[in-house]
């Protein structure tokens, strides 16, 4: 199937997309990184003191709310856009976006192995969805 | 700094790679089965879950969401990235060799990209050493933080 949504409502729709996939998984991930190893915590409370940790992190509990988000953004977009455009345009998006959050939010050291690595699945997944 | 990962670590980022494409195109066929959304009648989304299509792709994405997490409790969010990104490739060659599908010369770029993004990330640290924390060790302890 088709779609024939306009090119500005096409690119909105996925930079919501983006954007909110972005603000999930650097706020999720924010969180991950304060736990620490979740499979240490498993080890030593079980699985429901594992589930009790992160569900008791405020970020973790926005991310999960930002992805919630991101979920009917993306049922909307994919109703309104062609999958072989709206899924590279999203990855592409949200791979960049992620790198910068993550330098400038999580403090990752993004060396230039990184950015490389970004650049090439851009790349890699607009070429794949041709 | 952790530099390498467990056998059970790197079936935790195979599980993230698999869940997240198959998810994603359950959900593809399942809204294209489904039709334009309109805006200004969102609950129409909420009839999307009688979609079997949907439901198995919200489970698998289910099981992304939970090994993703996992992952991300032991590595940056910048090494997990690409191997997300390397399910499109897993995609790919499914659809050549079992599917029996024509790949196309810039797929098979694409795929070199993707496994040569993979190759740099997976050779570094899982988990860097941040800035502010170095910055903090660097810190004289006599000034105040």
């Amino acid at each position: 199937m088709t779609h024939s949504a306009s090119p500005m409502l096409t690119w909105i729709a996925i930079s919501m997309v983006a954007a909110l996939a972005i603000a999930g998984e650097v706020l999720i991930a924010g969180a991950m990184q304060k736990l620490g190893d979740l499979d240490i915590i498993r080890a030593r409370s079980g699985m429901p003191g594992a589930i009790r940790a992160v569900l008791s992190s405020p970020l973790f509990l926005t991310g999960a709310f930002c992805m919630a988000l991101n979920f009917f953004a993306m049922l909307y977009t994919l109703s309104l856009v062609d999958f072989t455009l709206a899924m590279p345009g999203i990855a592409s998006f949200t791979y960049v976006g992620n790198a910068v959050a993550a330098k400038l939010f999580l403090h990752e050291n993004v060396d230039k192995r990184r950015w490389l690595a970004v650049a090439f699945v851009c790349v890699g997944v607009y070429l794949i969805s041709k | 700094m952790k530099h390498r990962l467990a056998p059970q670590q790197y079936l935790i980022l195979l599980t993230v790679m698999v869940t997240a494409s198959f998810g994603d195109a359950l959900l593809s066929r399942g809204m294209s089965q489904m039709g334009a959304v309109d805006l200004h009648h969102p609950a129409i989304l909420l009839r999307a879950l009688a979609n079997l299509n949907i439901v198995v792709g919200i489970f698998l994405l289910i099981g992304f969401f939970a090994s993703y997490m996992t992952a991300l409790s032991w590595a940056d969010l910048t090494f997990v990235m690409p191997a997300t990104a390397f399910g499109n490739v897993m995609v790919a060659l499914i659809g050549r060799f079992w599917l029996h599908e024509h790949l196309s010369l810039s797929r098979w770029i694409g795929i070199l990209l993707l496994t040569c993004a993979v190759g740099f990330v997976a050779n570094g640290p899982a988990r860097t050493e941040h800035s502010n924390e170095v910055e903090l060790t660097r810190v004289d302890p006599g000034i105040a933080l």
